[in-house]
């Protein structure tokens, strides 16, 4: 598996911090937001009215560890 | 290169999330059922009349525990995409396969096991509606700590290898992550609201089971992200030869 790289003395290459912020802002914000809405959507905060997101991935929020009910 | 990963690590969840829910389906759905079975005898003892059902028990057990795991997640393979392409280069001479099974086991520590330590998973009909602002609070606050805990000792270890080894500074962040998380879980708020008649059986094997599910899904993200991304990256992308 490292034969096809530079050879034993090759060095990882880190991705510079420029390119990673946008990244790491607006995709760490949408991903929060999906397992915000499994875990605590209509439970302690509320974006969407009403409690079927909540009732829908209820099982999933307890076998996940959220806390619930 | 940071979108190829980020889109990487939200498919390898979505594999991650149908391997859990294999297992939530088969372990934690029993569980689930016996919980909700307590709850209705309660409520019948009580004369309460029993709770309109708003999602039906078949869609809640089926295609909504699929969506929530699979969701859930996506959600956590992308971000440790986001962390692996920061971490990458950063932390030391490693290759991909090696830091992604490392951050994967990092995380299964920090926002499962140790959270679930001082505020463990519980079944339906355990927890109080009254309550679920503080508890959810308590939760958040506790999955910071850990990860803010384990970043600590991470550095502190750093710090330590090149006087005392890698050995010697791994037991002193250990160390470390220990003590500032028994301090934490001394400190913040206990919850206890299981009902003093819920079958104790119930309740272990929802907890393990839990576990369980969380353990499945990291190691395959740590396993398979790390192995797609050595396999399939460029390597112009991932390392420099010796002489640049
Ligand atoms: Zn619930």
């Amino acid at each position: 598996m490292s034969d096809i790289h530079a050879g034993p003395a090759a060095q990882p290459v880190p991705i510079p911090v420029r390119t990673l912020a946008p990244w790491l802002i607006f995709g760490g914000l949408m991903m929060m937001l999906m397992i915000y809405f499994v875990g605590a959507e209509e439970g302690a905060t509320s974006i969407i009215k009403g409690m079927y997101v909540h009732e829908y991935v209820h099982d999933g929020r307890h076998l996940l560890g959220f806390p619930c009910h | 290169m940071v979108g190829t990963l980020l889109m990487r690590g939200m498919l390898v969840g979505i594999v991650a999330g149908l391997l859990a829910f294999v297992f939530a389906k088969t372990f934690g759905e029993p569980q689930v059922n016996h919980a909700i079975d307590f709850e209705s005898r309660m409520e019948a003892a009580r004369g309460d009349a029993p709770e309109p059902e708003l999602v039906s028990r078949e869609v809640q057990s089926g295609i909504g525990l699929l969506t929530g795991v699979i969701v859930y997640s996506a959600g956590m393979g992308g971000l440790f995409a986001l962390v692996f392409a920061y971490a990458y280069g950063r932390v030391g001479n490693i290759g991909p396969r090696a830091l992604s099974a490392l951050l994967a086991a990092a995380a299964l520590l920090a926002i499962a096991i140790v959270p679930d330590l001082k505020y463990p998973p519980n079944p339906p009909s355990v927890g109080d509606p009254e309550t679920i602002g503080i508890r959810t609070a308590l939760f958040f606050t506790m999955i910071a700590i850990s990860i803010a805990s384990l970043t600590l000792s991470v550095l502190l270890v750093r710090r330590l290898i090149p006087r005392h080894g890698l050995w010697n500074a791994s037991l002193g962040g250990a160390l470390l992550f220990i003590v500032l998380i028994a301090f934490a879980q001394l400190l913040l708020k206990d919850i206890n609201e299981v009902p003093a008649a819920f079958p104790a059986v119930v309740l272990w094997r929802f907890r393990i089971a839990s576990l369980g599910i969380q353990c499945i899904m990291w190691m395959t993200l740590g396993f398979l992200f790390g192995y797609l991304v050595e396999k399939t990256m460029a390597p112009r992308w991932l390392y420099r030869p010796a002489s640049a």
